[in-house]
C-alpha cells in the first residue's frame, strides 16, 4: 500500500486581528469594512518559509522517530528566502536527515505541494519514505485585501509504504498556463487579475476537469468523497466548485480563513493535516488545489491513522495563537514599516560561510557533544571537555538537543540592544539530560519567563544580514505550553 | 608553591584622569593626564622607565591596537610596551605584568597605564562589540546589563528572596555609591540620588533600572611600580605595597555544564582565597579595611561582597542595608564612587581602583579620607557571570 504515513503543521503564535487593519487603513480603504473579521496567522519577525517548515516537520516526526527512514525532501514555497542555496537543504540540516538523500525546492506555482506529494509519491514506491514540506510567508501591500486574507503557515506530509494511514488512490494535474497572479523574482507582491475572471474562466472551467479525472480513474464517485479540500480566498467558492463536481456541500472543509488566513502553497496540506486529525477509517479525502493549473489527489484514511498523530497538529497550533491588535508590529516585521533603530542596529551581520560550514551540525542541527566517560553535555562541542579537575580530550561524542526541553536557570528582558521585537528576553537554559546553553527565548510575553520555566527548542532567524542578503538561523527557547492554555 | 608576590613591590607613584563624559580629550589627552600625575608622583624622569603595560579594551572606538599608542602619546623613550586586554578587567592585567616585570629583576621601575575612549560612538552605553565569526552564528546578541541582571534572578531564587526585596537592597548599593562620588572631583557622576529615584528609574534589563547601570566614561589611571629598596632610595616613604595579586579565569564550567547556580562569580571566589593566602589574610571580614569592587552593575557588587567572603553566602543583603559597606560602615566599598560614579573607563577601570586604595592608604583622598585604612583590596571583573576573568589585588603599607 501506497500513502500518507505522517503529517504534521505549523502556525504561528501572532494571530493579527483583522479589525485592527481595517480600521488603521480605514481612511485609506473603507472598502474592506466588511472584512473586519477575525485574525490571521503571521510569522514573528525571525520566522520565514524555512523556520515553518522546519517546525511542521518535527510537529510530524516528533521525537523519537528515526528519521533515517526519510528518503528525499521537497521543500514547497513560493516564498523561498534563498534562490539559491537550497532551501530544502537548510531544512535538511535543522533536522538532521541523512546527507545521502536528495533535498529538493519545488516552487512557482500555489499547487506546488501537490506536485511535490505526485512526485514524492512515485519515488515512495522504490527508494523509501518521502517527506514533503510546504509552507508560505506571503508579502502583500498594506492596506490591500491579500494582507486580509494571507496567513502564514506551514504543512508537512510522509509518504511511504510502510505503515500508512491514508492510502493514495490517484491524482490528476492540468498544467496551464493561467495567470491569476504572477510574481517576478525580483518582484515583492503578487500582481493579481480580476477576481470574477480568476473565479469562473480558471477555478470554475479547470478545476472540475481535474476532480472529474481522479474520480473517473480511482472509480469513486463525487457523492462518495467525505471530506473535499480546496483552498480559496474567494468567499464561498470551495462550496460552488464542490456542487460543480457533484460533491456534497457536507463534505467542504472549513478553509479555516476566519482564524488564520490562506497560507498559500502550504495551505492544501495544512487543511489536510487538519483533516487527518479528524478522519475516519474508510472516509475519502480528496485535496485538490489552483495554481498554473489543477490538480486533485484523492486518499482513503485506513485504521493506521491514530498511530500517526502529530505531536501537537492543526487543532492545537489554533488555539495556541494570541491575538496582536497592533498593526505597525505585523508591518514593522514585513519591513513595511521602517522602524528607527538607533546606532546599535547598525552592526554588520556578516557570517562567516567557511565557519558556519565547520560547525553546521551544531549551529543548523543544534548538535551537541556528550562525554562518553562522564557523561556531561557541552554546547557548542569541543575537543577538551570541561570536567572540573578531569579535561578529557576527544570524548564527545554528537547529542542533538533539539527533541529535548530544558529549564530556564536565570533570563533577563533588555531594552539597551536593537532587536526587532524588544525586549529581547534570554538566559540560560538547562537541557533535560546535561547541558547548558545562553539561549534567545521567543514567543514569549511578560510573565512568562521565569527561573524553572520549562522550555521546549524552536529554529529560528537569528540573525539577518541585510546588505548581503544573508539569514543566518539557529535555535531558541520557547515556554513549553499546555493545551488549551494559550492567552487570547 | 610559589613564593608570591607579597611586599616585593611598591608603587611609586600613580595618577588618574578626571573621568566622564570627556568631549575634550582624546584618548592621547588621557593618557597625558593620567601619566603627568603619576610621574610627577613618582618624581621620576621617562628615561628611569624600563618597560611599560598598556591596557585598553575597545581599540576600534578608542586607541586602535597594540603598544604603539601608548608609547606615542607619551613619548616614552623607545621601551617594550606591551598592549593587554582582558575585558573590563585589563587595567589589572597592566598593573600585574609591571608588577611582575620588577618583581622578577627584569626591570626597576614599570609603568602600568590604562586608558578607554568609549564616548566617541555616538550613543550610549557600552560600544557594540564583534565576538568572532563563531560566536555570533549562536550565541544570543547579548549586552552586559542582560548577562548580569540574570544574577538578580539566580540569586532570588537561590536564596528564595523576593522581587522587591532585592531590588531595595540593590537600590541601597546606587545610593551608597552616588553619595561617595558626590565627594569626588574627578567622579563622573556627582549628585546624590534617593532610593525612590533608583526604583522608580526606567528598565534597562530586567529587574536592572538606569541607576542599577554603571557610568560608561572615557578616562585613563597609570600606576609606576618598582622595588622597595628602590623606592627609598628615591625618597620614598609611607610605602604602599602589594600584598596579592590574583586572577582567575573561567574555563567554560559555568557556561556549559549545568552545575553552577548562576547567582555567584566562581572565579571570584577562587582569586579571592588565593589573595587572601597570598596576602596572609585569614580573616577577609575583620581585617580588609575598604574596597573597590567591580560594581558594573549594582546586583554585581552585592553578590560580590560574599565572592569575596566579606558577608555569609546569602547574607548580603542584609550586611548591605545594615551599611555595612557604606562609607561610614565597617568596610567601607567604593568610597570613590566606584564604576557606578567614578565611571567606567573599561581598560582603565582596574588601575582607577588601585588608585583609590593608594590614596586611602597615604592620607591623601581629601573630603572622604577614611580614619586609618590598613588594608584595601580591589576586585576588576571582566565578561560576564557566566564566563568571565577575577581579579582579586590587596595592598597595604609596608613595614620599614
Amino acid at each position: 500500500m501506497l500513502g500518507i504515513v505522517g503529517y504534521g503543521a505549523y502556525i504561528p503564535r501572532l494571530r493579527l486581528s483583522r479589525k485592527a487593519v481595517v480600521q488603521a487603513n480605514a481612511w485609506y480603504a473603507p472598502q474592506f469594512a466588511a472584512k473586519a473579521k477575525g485574525t490571521r496567522a503571521f510569522g514573528n519577525w525571525d520566522e520565514d518559509s524555512i523556520t515553518m517548515a522546519v517546525a511542521a516537520a518535527r510537529d510530524c516526526l516528533g521525537s523519537g522517530a528515526d528519521r533515517a527512514r526519510v528518503r528525499g525532501l521537497y521543500l514547497a514555497s513560493c516564498t523561498v528566502p534563498f534562490v539559491e542555496r537550497s532551501n530544502a537543504g537548510i531544512v535538511g540540516e535543522a533536522l538532521l536527515l541523512d546527507e545521502t538523500i536528495d533535498a529538493v525546492d519545488i516552487t512557482g506555482s500555489q499547487r506546488a505541494a501537490l506536485s511535490a506529494v505526485t512526485l514524492a509519491l512515485a519515488k515512495a514506491q522504490s527508494a523509501g519514505t518521502q517527506f514533503v514540506l510546504a509552507a508560505d510567508l506571503r508579502q502583500a501591500r498594506a492596506a490591500s485585501a491579500q494582507e486580509l486574507e494571507f496567513g502564514d503557515g506551514a504543512a508537512a506530509l510522509l509518504l511511504g509504504t510502510e505503515g500508512v494511514i491514508a492510502e493514495y488512490l490517484g491524482g490528476a494535474t492540468l498544467s496551464v498556463d493561467f495567470v491569476d497572479h504572477f510574481r517576478s523574482s525580483d518582484a515583492e507582491v503578487d500582481y493579481a487579475w480580476e477576481e470574477r475572471w480568476v473565479r469562473d474562466e480558471g477555478v470554475g472551467k479547470l478545476m472540475p476537469r481535474a476532480i472529474g479525472a481522479v474520480l473517473a480513474d480511482a472509480g469513486i464517485a463525487a457523492t462518495a468523497v467525505d471530506h473535499f479540500i480546496f483552498p480559496s480566498t474567494i468567499a464561498k467558492l470551495d462550496a460552488q466548485l464542490a456542487g460543480t463536481c457533484g460533491i456534497r456541500s457536507d463534505a467542504v472543509v472549513d478553509n479555516l480563513q476566519g482564524r488564520i488566513g490562506d497560507t498559500g502553497t502550504a495551505h492544501a496540506l495544512l487543511m489536510l493535516a487538519h483533516t487527518l486529525e479528524r478522519a475516519k477509517p474508510g472516509q475519502l479525502i480528496l485535496v485538490s488545489q489552483f495554481g498554473s493549473g489543477a490538480q486533485a489527489l484523492l486518499f482513503r484514511v485506513t485504521g493506521s491513522a491514530p498511530a500517526a498523530r502529530p505531536v501537537k497538529g492543526v487543532g492545537a497550533w489554533l488555539e495556541r495563537g494570541i491575538e496582536e491588535t497592533s498593526y505597525t508590529k505585523f508591518l514593522a516585521f514585513r519591513q513595511q514599516l521602517i522602524l528607527e533603530r538607533g546606532m546599535r542596529g547598525e552592526q554588520d551581520k556578516k557570517t562567516a560561510l567557511s565557519t558556519l560550514y565547520r560547525h553546521r551540525r551544531s549551529i543548523l542541527g543544534f548538535v551537541a557533544g556528550r562525554c562518553s566517560i562522564t557523561g556531561e553535555v557541552h554546547f557548542p562541542p569541543s575537543r577538551i571537555s570541561y570536567t572540573p579537575g578531569a579535561p578529557a580530550l576527544d570524548t564527545q561524542e554528537p547529542y542533538p538537543l533539539a527533541e529535548r526541553q530544558g529549564t530556564v536557570l536565570s533570563w533577563s528582558a533588555e531594552y539597551l540592544s536593537y532587536y526587532p521585537s524588544p525586549p529581547q528576553y534570554y538566559g540560560q537554559v538547562d537541557f533535560d539530560g546535561g547541558g547548558r546553553v545562553l539561549m534567545e527565548f521567543v514567543d514569549v510575553s511578560k510573565g512568562d519567563i521565569e527561573s524553572g520555566t520549562r522550555v521546549e527548542m524552536a529554529f529560528r532567524i537569528k540573525d539577518v544580514d541585510e546588505r548581503r542578503g544573508f539569514v543566518r538561523y539557529f535555535w531558541k527557547a520557547t515556554p513549553v505550553r499546555a493545551p488549551g492554555a494559550a492567552k487570547e | 608553591m610559589p613564593s608570591g608576590i607579597k611586599d616585593k613591590v611598591v608603587i611609586l607613584g600613580m595618577g588618574c584622569s578626571r573621568f566622564g563624559e570627556r568631549w575634550d580629550a582624546s584618548p592621547e589627552d588621557l593618557m597625558v593626564e593620567a601619566y603627568g600625575e603619576a610621574m610627577a608622583d613618582a618624581g621620576i624622569d621617562p628615561k628611569q622607565l624600563d618597560a611599560a603595560w598598556f591596557s585598553t579594551h575597545m581599540s576600534d572606538v578608542g586607541t586602535g591596537r597594540g603598544g604603539l599608542p601608548l608609547s606615542i602619546a607619551l613619548r616614552l623613550p623607545n621601551i617594550g610596551v606591551t598592549r593587554v586586554e582582558n575585558f573590563c578587567a585589563g587595567g589589572t592585567e597592566a598593573v600585574r605584568g609591571a608588577v611582575y616585570a620588577v618583581a622578577s629583576g627584569a626591570c626597576d621601575i614599570a609603568l602600568a597605564l590604562g586608558v578607554e575612549k568609549l564616548k566617541d560612538t555616538g550613543y550610549g552605553g557600552l560600544p557594540v562589540a564583534t565576538v568572532g565569526t563563531l560566536v555570533p552564528q549562536w550565541y544570543p546578541n547579548a549586552v552586559a546589563p542582560a548577562n548580569f541582571a540574570q544574577l538578580a534572578t539566580a540569586y532570588r531564587r537561590k536564596h528564595r528572596v523576593d522581587a522587591d526585596t532585592l531590588k531595595r537592597a540593590i537600590a541601597h548599593v546606587s545610593v551608597k555609591s552616588h553619595a561617595n562620588g558626590a565627594k569626588n572631583a574627578k567622579a563622573h557622576l556627582r549628585k546624590p540620588i534617593t532610593e525612590e529615584q533608583v526604583l522608580a528609574a526606567p528598565i534597562i534589563a530586567e529587574p536592572l533600572g538606569l541607576f542599577d547601570c554603571c557610568g560608561v566614561s572615557d578616562g585613563a589611571a597609570a600606576a609606576i611600580v618598582t622595588r622597595p629598596d628602590i623606592a627609598r632610595a628615591l625618597g620614598k616613604r609611607d610605602l604602599v605595597a602589594f600584598k596579592a595579586l590574583q586572577l582567575s579565569t573561567s574555563n567554560g564550567w559555568e557556561m556549559h555544564s549545568s552545575q553552577w547556580d548562576g547567582s555567584y562569580f566562581h572565579t571570584t571566589r577562587i582569586a579571592a582565597k588565593r589573595a587572601y593566602e597570598e596576602a596572609g589574610i585569614r580573616a577577609p571580614r575583620e581585617q580588609v579595611s575598604m574596597l573597590e569592587v567591580h560594581d558594573c552593575f549594582s546586583v554585581t557588587e552585592l553578590v560580590t561582597m560574599e565572592d569575596l567572603y566579606l558577608s555569609p553566602e546569602g547574607g548580603a543583603v542584609k550586611d548591605v542595608m545594615d551599611g555595612v559597606f557604606d562609607a561610614d560602615g565597617r568596610i567601607p566599598c567604593q568610597i570613590d564612587g566606584g564604576l557606578k560614579c567614578f565611571g567606567h573607563p573599561v581598560g582603565a577601570s582596574g588601575v582607577r581602583m588601585l588608585y583609590e586604595m593608594y590614596l586611602q592608604l597615604q592620607h591623601r583622598a581629601g573630603a572622604r579620607q577614611l580614619p586609618d585604612p590598613r588594608i584595601g583590596l580591589t576586585h576588576n571583573l571582566g565578561g560576564q557571570p557566566s564566563q568571565n576573568v577575577a581579579s582579586v589585588t590587596i595592598v597595604g603599607g609596608l613595614r620599614a
